[in-house]
């Protein structure tokens, strides 16, 4: 039971508290949920830090996009330069629960909780992220791709704050997108995801990433599908040979939405799909954002 | 150990001793009384007990109470003007949108936020943003027609 709760009025007076064990609850999307879930009981001692209006924002900063760690899932989805830089994770952003938790829920938030299915952590992996990790007694910065210790656990310490998420700007001629399976369109968490992100130097992939969301402990990149997509043209063949890497990297389990079977073999699908509609997107090619909705049905 | 707070609920503020732990959803309904919004699945699947805080949806059973402080609270209650209904409630009526009623406040504080960013959607634009509001009884098809009527008589 919560014996104390503060409302932080700045950056500083969060650590503070944080440094005397209190955690910290921005839109309260998963902390409530999860106590009543009986996940993790309400900590003892809470910090609100939605007042801080300086951990709130998208702006460009040289070549990196700086992502405060209190943008909500709206913000993002709807901001002009991460639509047309950072689209897989406009895809990502634009399907977190419903209208109501991406008006109230967080990038910060939705980062540390940490959830294998969670839906932006692939694009911020593959897109090269990295997040600031603030306490009293400094700052560093962790890449995304190192941040998730296994479901619901990370490596920052319990003194740490994410306070920014800085994603490098991307070249040109990049396509980028996050497609997940979902047996209902709001309030729905991966069931299976996937996110591709590839450039192009003419008509060959220069360099590329994939990751696989809700297929393993953590949001996974999968090595073995970037390399069966560099080199090639991006096309059909190349897709499914990546495609199958991702099923293989896969390590996923049977819970009541999906057998492991099932999910392995939607990876390969689901896999695939991200990356046609990403190499799409790099040749210029309208995909509308979020892609999950229209590449259901997509074969 | 109950901490004060005062809670602006529809326009009036409410002084209240809330624990930490409290929802907006229970100060709302059992410390200021307003039972307009419910409890569901108090699980953030159904949106029944969805309420705007500060012009934005908020699922109320997910929230501390407490990190309402100083916002705007808006239930279904605020929704009726000068003692009347407002458009999308008479709609609701009139296009058979309400039978058990359950699901009714959250639906229209959904359809509320979704008319005010998208005046004139789409029918899948309407499905896909109320799909976070579950309903037992209409099969939403008079939820639906009732707010693309909304949409309509505004164009």
């Amino acid at each position: 039971m919560t014996q104390s709760y503060t409302a932080a009025e700045s950056v500083d007076g969060a650590l503070a508290a944080l440094g005397s064990g209190a955690r910290p609850v921005a839109g309260g999307t998963d902390l409530v949920v999860g106590a009543r879930q009986g996940k993790a009981p309400l900590p003892d001692s809470i910090v609100a830090i939605h007042r801080l209006a300086e951990l709130r924002g998208v702006d460009l900063d040289g070549d990196t996009i700086r992502v405060g760690a209190l943008t909500t899932h709206e913000e993002i989805a709807e901001h002009t330069l991460v639509l047309e830089r950072l689209t897989a994770l406009a895809d990502a952003a634009a399907i977190v629960g419903s209208h109501a938790t991406r008006a109230q829920g967080t990038l910060g938030g939705n980062l540390m909780n940490a959830s294998p299915a969670m839906e932006v952590g692939g694009p911020l992996m593959c897109l090269g992220a990295a997040v600031t990790l603030r306490s009293q007694a400094g700052e560093r910065s962790v890449a995304v791709a190192d941040l998730f210790a296994g479901p619901g656990k990370t490596t920052a310490t319990p003194g740490e704050l994410l306070t920014e998420v800085a994603v490098p700007l991307p070249h040109a001629v990049t396509g980028s997108c996050y497609a997940r399976l979902e047996y209902r369109q709001q309030m729905e968490i991966a069931v299976v995801g996937a996110t591709a992100v590839v450039r192009f130097v003419g008509n060959r992939i220069e360099a590329a990433k994939v990751a696989i969301t809700a297929l393993a402990p953590t949001v996974r990149l999968v090595p073995a599908a970037e390399a069966a997509l560099v080199g090639s043209d991006g096309g059909r063949a190349a897709a499914e040979l990546a495609a199958q890497a991702a099923a293989e990297a896969s390590e996923p389990i049977s819970d009541v939405r999906a057998s492991e079977a099932y999910r392995r073999a939607m990876a390969a699908v689901l896999t695939r799909r991200a990356i046609e509609a990403a190499v799409a997107r790099a040749h210029g090619v309208s995909v509308p954002v979020p892609a999950s909705r229209f590449l259901h049905g997509a074969g | 150990m109950k901490v004060p707070l005062t809670l602006t609920v529809n326009g009036v503020a409410y002084p209240l001793e809330v624990e930490p732990s409290t929802t907006l959803l229970r100060a709302v309904r059992e410390h200021v009384g307003l039972t307009g919004a419910k409890e569901g699945c108090d699980d953030s699947e159904c949106g029944v007990c969805m309420m705007l805080l500060d012009s934005r949806p908020v699922n109320a059973c997910s929230y501390l109470a407490l990190q309402a402080e100083g916002r705007a609270v808006t239930t279904v209650e605020g929704l009726a003007a000068d003692g009347g209904l407002s458009p999308l409630q008479q709609a609701f009526l009139e296009h058979g949108g309400v039978q058990c009623g359950f699901c009714t406040p959250g639906m229209l504080i959904s359809a509320t936020t979704l008319l005010a960013k998208h005046p004139n959607p789409t029918e899948e634009e309407v499905r896909i943003g109320l799909s976070g509001n579950l309903c037992r009884c209409t099969g939403y098809d008079g939820i639906v027609k009732a707010v693309l009527s909304v949409a309509a008589a505004g164009k």
